[in-house]
């Protein structure tokens, strides 16, 4: 099962620093998804597009994870040469992982 | 004692749409009408267009946006407050006097400026992203320091109509008039985080009420074509209450309001601000009714020694040339234009982007699955020569007749790129000012 399915996401961008949130639609997932969803993973499953670190942070009281991704953007919005300079599409890259 | 308040946000960036702002101040009973307009990469671009023009500087769409708003916003007693001066807030302010004048209406505008600090600052200094002096970007252009509440506050004591501003933290256009009416002080950091939750929430307008979030058939929007914006009930112990006007389009649940808490957020824990660092790990959110959701919770700490400088230098040019290719084979096609592109451009620039827009073009080729009926060819150069920039579109046009069949489409475009990198400054050194104008 893709992420797409019991998941969305919202994508920001901070200078070169891409942000990935990670909101299950029922919160009883949630749990669930800290559990299958670590940084490694999400590492792992962008690492075409994620050239630094990722750290994860968890809201429980939201029940959202959070990913902030480093050196994602390609030198970041205002310098960068990709299509999408903001990375606002990356949230669907996200989503694409199979659990 | 005041015990609520309701402020709006009209705008969440600099070409956001123009008629949410005009329904939010006609039918919501707006305290305060905030538009955040106001990009890094904006104001850099604000800064050149001041340095041809000294009465330039300001928004672009300003005019359109007070031409719209100014009888409204004083027949309804509501005060707006917008950093739409951008790199000139003294102009602007001028501006909407004249548009006033025109229109025979009174109105005090109060500009606070002060966050220019390119001649002040230490250009040796290192950029945050870099570890680099910031000299050695790139020609620099500009150099705003977010200021926090202070301008503004003092603006509001003037009981200016209009209070425009330049660089200021986004959050604290909002912040500012919920300290004003409820007197919290700069200590009261748990007031302030909260107060900066909700200026977060609403900054970036129909990010809260749908946009940036549909996907039919699994996140359905209703009538997004007239999106409405949001506005929030503030009451004196810093929570809110979120909502919308009734008849516009879009919707405020659980899930826009998560996707927008943690949008741009790179620490939850700590997000820094001039005025407070705050924590929205302790946010607490309930839907309260349809389109209403609670927001509670949400502290903060004192706030930081410096300020963030933004930096804008000249980064050089992009160019770019597309083309599509379309039918059996179109990613072949494609792909033998791109390396044609690529050969002819070799001795001048060796550093060649191209993708394969419906292929590969923002996510890669991790996750790509079958081929496309039709795919359009993107080259992309980064280079300090314009005419070198040029070439890019020029040899994609050529290929119209000297490259693979069925080839159309061509478009090409010259980008002056700015760059904006990012320092600290000492808060002591960023001393905002008000000036208060009349029509």
């Amino acid at each position: 099962m893709k992420l797409y399915n019991i998941a969305h996401s919202r994508a920001g961008d901070k200078g070169n620093t891409l942000t990935l949130s990670l909101i299950p639609y029922k919160e009883s997932d949630y749990a669930w998804l800290c559990e299958k969803v670590t940084a490694e993973k999400v590492k792992a499953h962008l690492q075409e597009i994620v050239k630094g670190k990722v750290v994860r942070y968890e809201l429980p009281n939201i029940a959202s994870l959070l990913f902030v991704c480093q050196q994602a953007l390609s030198t970041g919005v205002t310098t960068s040469w990709v299509m999408d300079a903001h990375g606002k599409t990356l949230s669907y890259a996200l989503l694409e992982m199979e659990i | 004692m005041i015990e609520k308040i309701r402020i709006g946000c009209g705008a969440g960036f600099s070409g956001d749409r123009l008629d949410p702002a005009v329904i939010l101040v006609e039918q919501g009973e707006l305290d305060y009408l905030v538009l955040e307009c106001l990009a890094e990469r904006t104001i850099a671009l604000a800064q050149k267009r001041k340095l041809q023009n000294p009465q330039a500087g300001y928004d672009p769409l300003l005019e359109r946006r007070v031409e719209l708003l100014l009888e409204p916003l004083l027949r309804k007693k509501v005060k707006l407050i917008t950093n739409m001066g951008a790199a000139n807030p003294l102009a602007a302010a001028d501006k909407i006097i004249e548009i006033a004048k025109q229109k025979k209406l009174h109105v005090k505008v109060a500009a606070v400026i002060g966050d220019d600090v390119l001649t002040s600052i230490d250009q040796t200094a290192h950029a945050l992203e870099t570890s680099q002096p910031l000299v050695t970007h790139g020609a620099l252009i500009s150099a705003n320091a977010y200021m926090g509440v202070e301008g503004i506050l003092e603006a509001l004591q003037t009981n200016a109509d209009i209070i425009i501003t330049g660089r200021v933290a986004d959050p604290s256009l909002f912040l500012a008039p919920m300290m004003h009416a409820f007197g919290w002080t700069e200590q009261s950091y748990d007031l302030l985080g909260k107060g900066t939750v909700l200026g977060h929430l609403l900054e970036c307008a129909g990010q809260l009420t749908g946009g940036y979030y549909a996907d039919p058939g699994k996140k359905n929007v209703p009538d997004m074509a007239h999106l409405g914006h949001p506005f929030v009930d503030v009451l004196a112990d810093g929570s809110g209450m979120l909502g919308k006007i009734k008849g516009t389009g879009g919707m405020i649940n659980l899930d826009t309001v998560k996707e927008q808490l943690l949008y741009e957020v790179v620490n939850p824990h700590a997000y820094y601000t001039p005025d407070v660092i705050a924590d929205f790990t302790t946010v607490k959110l309930i839907q309260h009714a349809k389109d209403q959701v609670r927001v509670s919770g949400g502290t903060g700490y004192s706030k930081p020694d410096t300020l963030k400088v933004s930096v804008g230098y000249q980064a050089g040019y992009l160019g770019e040339g597309e083309i599509t290719y379309a039918g059996t084979n179109a990613v072949g096609r494609a792909t033998l234009a791109g390396e044609i592109v690529k050969e002819r451009l070799r001795s001048v620039l060796p550093d060649v982007r191209v993708d394969l827009i419906g292929q590969n073009s923002v996510h890669g080729n991790a996750f790509h699955r079958s081929e496309p009926y039709e795919v359009r060819l993107r080259v992309a150069v980064k280079t300090s020569d314009a005419n070198h920039a040029a070439l890019v579109g020029e040899e994609v046009e050529a290929l119209y007749t000297n490259g693979p069949g069925g080839g159309g489409g061509v478009r090409k475009y010259i980008h002056e790129m700015v760059g904006i990198v990012s320092t600290l400054i000492d808060r002591k050194l960023v001393k905002p000012q008000i000036i208060v104008k009349t029509s």
